[in-house]
């Protein structure tokens, strides 16, 4: 491994998994603690209408998953807050138009689509430099909202109501909140693939939650649980000749899966103790 | 009257999806009035404090608070709603919530100051929940979740306060105490307090409204059991202890 890393790619890898980990550790926490879990798959899944276009077009598919998972965002925003339609069903139809888009696109492009596994499953090792610049872009972007706009966000995710009363412009942050949702699965697209993304938005946060509560501190120790899964997944998957993507999900998965046990145990314990 | 008439609705009906919930109400709140709200659940109380803040719009009927559409008058409101139903595990400490009231007073992409902060713990001695400054919101008893969410309506510096059954979930000893914060309270703004204790709600208010849709009664607080009954729709047994005359709330 650690001649490995000698090598570009590799080099490439551990920092698209950093920058990865950034955007899904602070993203993550939000769409954690608002449980929009499956606002961000319906987000993922759609944006894979983009990469069809891409192909389509001739284009970089990251560019066009980009466009339509900000716009599969907003459209899940603007519909449950101005129609009566429910929020799980205009995910529902989003997710399933998305990808329908897609294979459409997919298949009216000539030849066959090379590398079209590692959108869906991800593959952090041909992540090309252009996209790691795109990746710190994105991430600087997410980074000055979040400052911007801690408070605002905070009463957002803890109580809408009493935020609307106190004056702030819930709707629209919330579109934001959506659309910084929207560009962290474009990030973590290269890494993991858009059909994985929801592991990397929860996993790091799901351990981060048991260490603190405090939201700044839950978005430090996801991102740092973000980049040990993504490197200890990427060791693993260069050992054992396995799918990074996938890899990485199992990893951060078991990982999570002990550390709930161990808590459990501890919590028995005591109170047998007492 | 003399006194400055605060909130004022005029004829206003609500409906949620062809259910009419508000029917034809007209409400005056003043100055330092301390109004108490009874009626059944389901009565439309906590809609017609809802319409109050503007988070609801009437179909037909006028609003007027401070002189000027709810919109427009909420950072003059303090607003506790009812039994907060937000996730227990939310990390977020008892301090951080409640300096969620400072907001109106700081504004987008500014950072609470130092007076926000100053407020913040007067508040907290206030209700007496300081040294729990740093515990998570959901760590805390019912009673004391609901200290907290008083101190985020105060900390506003509202002229009027809304309360949706403010007692829900504090246990009985200190709800006497949660009473008497409000009698002390009351000097320097109104109150309006939705509730259907009407036992505690008749002792420490000043004003009764009876509402089951549409608003049975509106002054002061002796109540007939005919208005009881016909806010209920059914012979209420008056909460009230020892001998129920027919000015029952009276005996206190």
């Amino acid at each position: 491994m650690l001649e490995a890393l000698h090598y570009e790619f590799m080099q490439n890898a551990l920092l698209a998994g950093l920058l990865a980990s950034v955007a899904c550790g602070i993203v993550g926490v939000y769409v954690v603690v608002k449980k929009m879990v499956f606002i961000s798959g319906g987000i993922a899944h759609a944006s894979f209408g983009g990469i069809g276009l891409g192909y389509f077009l001739g284009i970089n598919p990251v560019i066009g998953a980009m466009f339509f998972s900000l716009g599969s965002g907003l459209a899940i925003g603007g519909i449950t807050r101005k129609t009566r339609l429910h929020e799980d069903t205009a995910i529902g139809i989003l997710w399933a138009m998305g990808m329908a888009t897609g294979i459409i696109f997919i298949s009216l492009t000539p030849g066959y689509a090379p590398d079209l596994m590692s959108y869906l499953f991800g593959n952090i090792l041909v992540v090309p430099f252009s996209d790691i610049l795109m990746m710190l872009i994105l991430d600087g972007v997410i980074i000055g909202i979040v400052v911007a706009l801690y408070k605002e966000f905070l009463l957002l995710s803890f109580d809408e109501e009493f935020g609307t009363v106190v004056g702030v412009p819930v709707d629209r942050l919330y579109l934001l909140l959506l659309c910084m949702i929207a560009l962290t699965v474009v990030v973590l697209i290269r890494v993991v693939g858009m059909i994985l993304v929801i592991a990397l938005l929860t996993f790091p946060v799901a351990l981060a939650r048991q260490c603190t509560h405090n939201i700044k501190k839950m978005m430090l120790f996801a991102t740092l649980f973000g980049a040990l899964f993504t490197f200890g997944g990427l060791w693993l998957s260069f050992e054992l000749s396995l799918p990074s993507g996938a890899t990485i999900i199992l990893f951060g998965g078991t990982a999570l899966l002990i550390s709930f046990g161990l808590s459990r145990l501890r919590a028995s314990h005591f109170a047998s103790v007492l | 009257m003399a006194e400055l008439e605060i909130v004022g609705l005029k004829d206003i009906w609500v409906k949620y999806d062809d259910v009419s919930v508000l029917e034809s109400i007209a409400l005056s709140v003043f100055q330092h009035d301390f109004l108490g709200i009874i009626g059944p659940n389901g009565g439309g109380k906590s809609t017609l404090l809802k319409v109050i803040l503007g988070l609801v719009k009437p179909f037909r009927g006028s609003v007027s608070v401070f002189g000027q559409p709810p919109e427009q008058s909420r950072s003059q409101i303090g607003y506790v709603a009812q039994h907060y139903a937000f996730d227990r595990d939310f990390p977020v400490s008892v301090w951080e919530v409640v300096m969620m009231g400072r907001y109106g007073k700081t504004g987008l992409f500014r950072r609470y100051s130092r007076n926000d902060w100053a407020a913040v713990e007067k508040t907290l001695i206030r209700v007496g929940m300081l040294n729990y400054r740093n515990e998570q919101i959901g760590r805390l008893s019912g009673g004391q979740q609901q200290r907290v969410f008083i101190a985020r309506a105060l900390v506003t510096e509202p002229k009027l306060l809304l309360l949706d059954e403010p007692t829900a979930s504090i246990d009985p000893a200190m709800q006497t105490q949660f009473y008497e914060m409000l009698q002390d309270l009351k000097q320097s703004l109104a109150i309006v307090m939705v509730s259907h204790d009407v036992g505690a709600v008749s002792v420490y208010v000043d004003k009764i409204a009876c509402l089951n849709r549409q608003l049975f009664y509106h002054g002061s607080k002796e109540i007939t059991p005919e208005v009881l009954e016909a806010t209920y729709q059914c012979p209420v047994q008056l909460i009230a202890h020892g001998p129920v005359p027919h000015r029952v709330l009276k005996e206190h």
